[in-house]
């Protein structure tokens, strides 16, 4: 029983045997979970009311002040619906992908830090886990199209399939170019190196943490990192696989309740993640924008909040101004443009670093 | 027994029953992703043993790529399935032939199995216990085996190139769009501004 009670102490922080002093895992990832959804809630609203305000619309305005309560009464219609699952569906992988879809997303975020020491698991290969577990994402879309057994669903996740597959692609260069400048695969680490080292120090003025951030020097892979989010999250103006003037919902037409729920909140989480992702490696995590009292007296956490809601502000934006791709073109450009473009700086900046010896070296193990 | 031995049970238990499955299971597409789930189980146990990058890399690439095309093409086939297991009974003393020969072999691989000398010099390479796995197999990956390391991409090159000249095909009489030249058009160009007088037409 040595090792249940090991177990128990890891996750519930229960002195059983010994002062187990850590809080808890579970009570750690709870609190996580809960902010995260809540969060979600609100960037959904956020998403509906940047959109209708770029239409001069009023968007949700009837549930609570200001239609705050918008998604809290989504979810309750959802939930509450009855769940439709057509005859000739493969019951049990219906049912299965939007599972897996929502467990995915949410299971990226163990790594994410969200402030100094604040993630769930602080592991060496944090950048690997998330590149892992989102290249998974997208079974979640290809079974629950096959599962609907009906001829949209199919063709939307094909598509889908083949769109975040190609763009996987490109983001794995990008976080290459990332990689080589921290020479850590820590998350954390990415976030301490654009402290401690980058032009703000170069020309003397290290209070101006925002020069060090690594949008600056890796600007091209950062626009390339968005473009590549947006289409690798299946959003607009790449969300092809759902394009209800070609497909109907594409690979989501058959779902209904909380399946589709699953689905949507899945989606919403990892466009998070994508938006966190950006704000961890091009813009500084947890860090405050210039190091000095009046922005170093608010915490990280609420800094990278802020900062990832801007980045979101930028997807909501995208899709509310461009218009939806063709899909010959949206392939064209992540294997045509994207992929040397990403390639070729991947070879410069490896150059650059071992010409220079600029790149970070707090993290040699 | 300690937390890790109780993982590798069940990592182990789960990696051989999914196997077990993507043979049995009737529908071609569970099969598939019963052996996604063996892959899953499989980068567990790697990641058990302490190699964790190979643990990520085995479900990017394996899971996250592999499957993904293999998922593809066999939801795209169209089977029969009443008619796959007609045939079941009159193969089945190929297959229980072959099978038993590669039992046969694997058991006298494993019957003689010695680790080379030279490799086993390779294994007491000095690699700091405190190094993070990554670093420890680029330095081994790019120093001593570099030359076998591009061989390898050489290879996998040669096989890509192989591939795209396979499948390649450009056929006659297909309009083709050229993007610069759709880019590069101006409205002057494309559009034609025309009196209409009213009643008449074009």
């Amino acid at each position: 029983m040595d090792f249940i009670t090991a177990a128990l102490d890891y996750l519930l922080g229960i002195p059983i045997l010994g002062w187990g002093v850590q809080v808890g895992l579970i009570y750690k990832t709870l609190l996580l979970l809960v902010c995260l959804l809540v969060f979600t809630a609100f960037i959904l609203l956020a998403d509906r009311k940047i959109w209708a305000a770029v239409q001069i619309r009023r968007g949700p305005n009837v549930v609570g002040p200001f239609g705050l309560l918008q998604s809290f009464a989504d979810l309750l219609k959802f939930a509450l619906k009855e769940a439709i699952i057509p005859a000739g569906a493969d019951k049990i992988l219906f049912l299965f992908a939007p599972l897996l879809t929502a467990t995915l997303a949410l299971a990226a975020w163990a790594v994410v830090p969200v402030g100094e020491g604040l993630a769930i698991a602080n592991i060496n290969l944090g950048v690997l886990y998330i590149f892992a577990i989102s290249s998974l994402g997208v079974y979640g879309v290809i079974i629950g199209g096959w599962a609907s057994n009906s001829k949209y669903p199919f063709l939307g996740s094909l598509r889908s399939a083949a769109q975040m597959v190609s763009y996987e692609v490109s983001i794995g260069l990008v976080i290459i170019t990332v990689l080589l400048c921290v020479g850590s695969l820590n998350l954390s680490d990415i976030v301490r190196a654009q402290y401690e080292m980058g032009l703000a120090h170069m020309i003397g003025l290290p209070q101006l943490t925002f020069l060090n951030w690594f949008w600056l020097p890796l600007f091209p892979m950062f626009i390339v990192f968005y473009i590549s989010a947006l289409a690798e999250t299946n959003r607009p103006p790449f969300d092809l696989p759902e394009a209800e003037s070609e497909l109907v919902a594409g690979f989501m037409t058959e779902y209904s309740a909380t399946p589709y729920m699953l689905f949507m909140l899945g989606e919403y989480i990892s466009i998070l993640l994508m938006c966190a992702l950006t704000t961890v490696m091009f813009l500084g995590g947890w860090t405050s924008p210039i190091d000095l009292p009046p922005f170093t007296w608010i915490p990280g956490v609420i800094w990278f909040v802020l900062k990832l809601s801007a980045v979101f502000f930028m997807f909501a934006m995208a899709k509310s101004i461009v218009p939806r791709y063709r899909y010959d073109q949206l392939m064209r450009i992540g294997w045509k443009l994207f992929l040397p473009l990403s390639l070729i700086m991947v070879v410069i900046v490896a150059f650059v670093l071992q010409l220079t010896g600029w790149g970070w070296h707090g993290g040699v193990a | 027994m300690t937390l890790p031995l109780f993982f590798f049970y069940v990592f182990s238990a789960i990696a051989i029953a999914s196997a077990v499955m993507v043979i049995s299971a009737r529908n071609p597409v569970h099969a598939v992703l019963f052996l996604i789930l063996t892959f899953f189980n499989a980068a567990g146990l790697f990641m058990l043993a302490g190699a964790e990058f190979l643990a990520l890399i085995l479900i990017v690439v394996y899971v996250g790529a592999v499957a993904v095309l293999f998922l593809f093409v066999v939801m795209m086939l169209d089977v029969d399935f009443a008619e796959m297991r007609q045939g079941f009974l009159q193969y089945a003393p190929i297959g229980v032939l072959v099978g038993a020969v590669l039992l046969l072999e694997l058991l006298l691989v494993a019957g003689s199995f010695v680790v080379s000398p030279e490799i086993a010099g390779a294994a007491a390479l000095p690699i700091d216990g405190g190094m993070d796995n990554i670093r420890a197999l680029g330095q081994v990956l790019y120093t001593r085996y570099v030359f076998l390391f591009q061989g390898a991409g050489a290879v996998l090159l040669v096989a890509m190139i192989g591939a795209i000249v396979l499948t390649l095909r450009h056929k006659p009489n297909v309009k083709r769009q050229n993007p610069l030249d759709q880019v590069g058009r101006k409205p002057s160009e494309a559009v034609r501004v025309v009196k209409v007088k009213s009643g008449q037409g074009l």
